[in-house]
């Protein structure tokens, strides 16, 4: 691991959302906008409590991934990762830039959201701002590592998109948005189980339910972090210096 | 301190297969330091997949590369090596500084290195320009400066000089020409046979097989013409006559 080679590549990303404002604008917009509108659908401020921190849970998680996996495979096709990957930049040197840049663009995206959803719309928590950005922001960060290594199976940007509908929307179907997951059938909940973003979006649950540091909230933050590092691992073995 | 001891590369019996079909037929030549070698054959004769061996991004067959006293692609020669691939391998939403600024933070080289390539390169004017608004030419311009951030010892360039004008192209192998006289040894593939009377050594490629390897005149001399293309010509002629 090398600092300054990190932090260029923080900046470098960052650098790159900056040119493009649409891009920028769309990361912030788009959940802002699917939160009030999720708010007047549902029209029931007890109903919305209850789904919309699980939403604030898929948001991020949702677009790190796509964002994730369109730049990092764009990398791969401009032959900028090959130029890098001949030089003296680390794999986890790239990880961790990516980390840092988009991580920082998910607190802003959850900020914005969370201000929104706590003003306007009448989101009601019982926990604290912080622990909800915190929660976020590892969302996002493990939809980055999987958007990451994800990525590596992508030949094209097409096929990058993909894959956002095949690996995001299960995890969002069993993470008990729509059923709880402990009124699935067995093996519908054993598989929730096995997911990241159940965890993911449980932890957003118990910090908006209650106030405290809760067990459940502790096990899931450390679960999520754990399947975040071992995404960005097992994403660090697809980077290779040597191709075919 | 440069090792100026022994070739700047030495490849012995390499053999490489893409695509389940074998590229390079076991090709053995040397290069020496500080000399502009250039490598010459028509599109699809295995020049960039040569390339990226002598790089070390290559996955190769069989056969040995060793490049500066090391094998291909080991991290010592991270630093020394300055690589342009043949299609721009930078990036479409930076400016063609920052760009810049970020290889050269990768690279550890100095603040002002950016700016000192620029000018070689002749983008002084086109500085702030985004790299996906620049012509093909200024962005294998910007995509060559890649290359010769820091002090590389040896440059690799993978088409520098496709769809420049002629004042550009003399521009550039004069600064080649300067390069070398510094001690630096460049490889520079051209399917372009006027180029090749401008490098001091001459490697010609044809279906993966080295077809000849000398200097301009001493190919010139064996073909019996002053063309360097009606050379190549003979070349052919020759060794299907010998294979009869």
């Amino acid at each position: 691991m090398n600092v300054a080679i990190t932090l260029a590549t923080a900046g470098r990303i960052l650098a790159q959302l900056r040119h493009d404002r649409r891009t920028l604008a769309l990361l912030v917009g788009v959940p802002s906008v699917l939160m009030i509108l999720l708010r007047y659908v549902i029209d029931d401020p007890s109903a919305f409590n209850r789904l919309g921190p699980t939403l604030l849970g898929i948001f991020p998680f949702v677009v790190m991934f796509l964002v994730t996996s369109i730049t990092t495979q764009r990398e791969r096709a401009t032959g900028t990762l090959e130029r890098l990957m001949a030089g003296p930049l680390g794999k986890f040197d790239l990880l961790v830039g990516y980390a840092l840049a988009f991580g920082a663009v998910a607190a802003a995206q959850v900020t914005v959201v969370l201000a929104i959803s706590l003003t306007w719309l009448g989101l009601d928590l019982a926990g604290s701002v912080w622990t909800l950005i915190l929660v976020a922001v590892l969302d996002s960060l493990l939809g980055m590592a999987l958007g990451l290594f994800f990525s590596a199976f992508a030949r094209t940007e097409f096929q990058a998109v993909q894959f956002m509908p095949a690996v995001v929307l299960p995890q969002a179907l069993l993470c008990g948005l729509i059923v709880p997951r402990d009124a699935m059938a067995p093996w519908l909940e054993w598989l929730s189980d096995v997911m990241p973003l159940s965890y993911a979006v449980e932890a957003m649950q118990e910090t908006a339910r209650t106030g405290d540091f809760t067990g459940v909230l502790v096990r899931d933050v450390l679960i999520v972090g754990g399947c975040t590092i071992l995404s960005l691992v097992l994403g660090a073995a697809t980077l290779r210096r040597r191709t075919p | 301190m440069m090792n100026l001891s022994g070739p700047a590369i030495a490849v012995r019996d390499l053999r490489v297969s893409r695509g389940g079909t074998e590229v390079l037929h076991g090709l053995t030549f040397e290069v020496p330091r500080g000399q502009v070698t250039g490598l010459l054959g028509p599109s699809g004769c295995g020049k960039t997949t040569l390339i990226r061996s002598i790089v070390g991004v290559q996955i190769v067959e069989s056969g040995e590369v060793a490049v500066l006293g090391e094998p291909a692609g080991s991290p010592a020669l991270r630093r020394k090596i300055g690589y342009s691939t043949q299609s721009a391998a930078i990036y479409r939403d930076l400016t063609v500084l920052e760009n810049l600024r970020y290889f050269a933070a990768v690279l550890g080289a100095g603040k002002d290195d950016a700016e000192r390539v620029i000018e070689e390169v002749g983008l002084a004017g086109a500085r702030k320009q985004l790299g996906g608004s620049l012509s093909g030419g200024q962005l294998s311009r910007a995509s060559l400066a890649v290359a010769l951030l820091g002090t590389p010892e040896l440059l690799v360039l993978d088409e520098p000089t496709v769809g420049l004008d002629p004042v550009l192209r003399q521009d550039l192998w004069r600064l080649f020409q300067s390069l070398a006289e510094r001690g630096v040894t460049l490889v520079v593939s051209s399917h372009v046979m006027d180029e090749a009377a401008r490098c001091h050594r001459l490697i010609m490629l044809r279906e993966g097989e080295i077809l000849a390897d000398g200097s301009p005149e001493g190919l010139r001399e064996h073909a019996g013409t002053t063309d360097l293309e009606e050379a190549f010509l003979r070349l052919i002629e020759e060794k299907a006559e010998r294979v009869r």
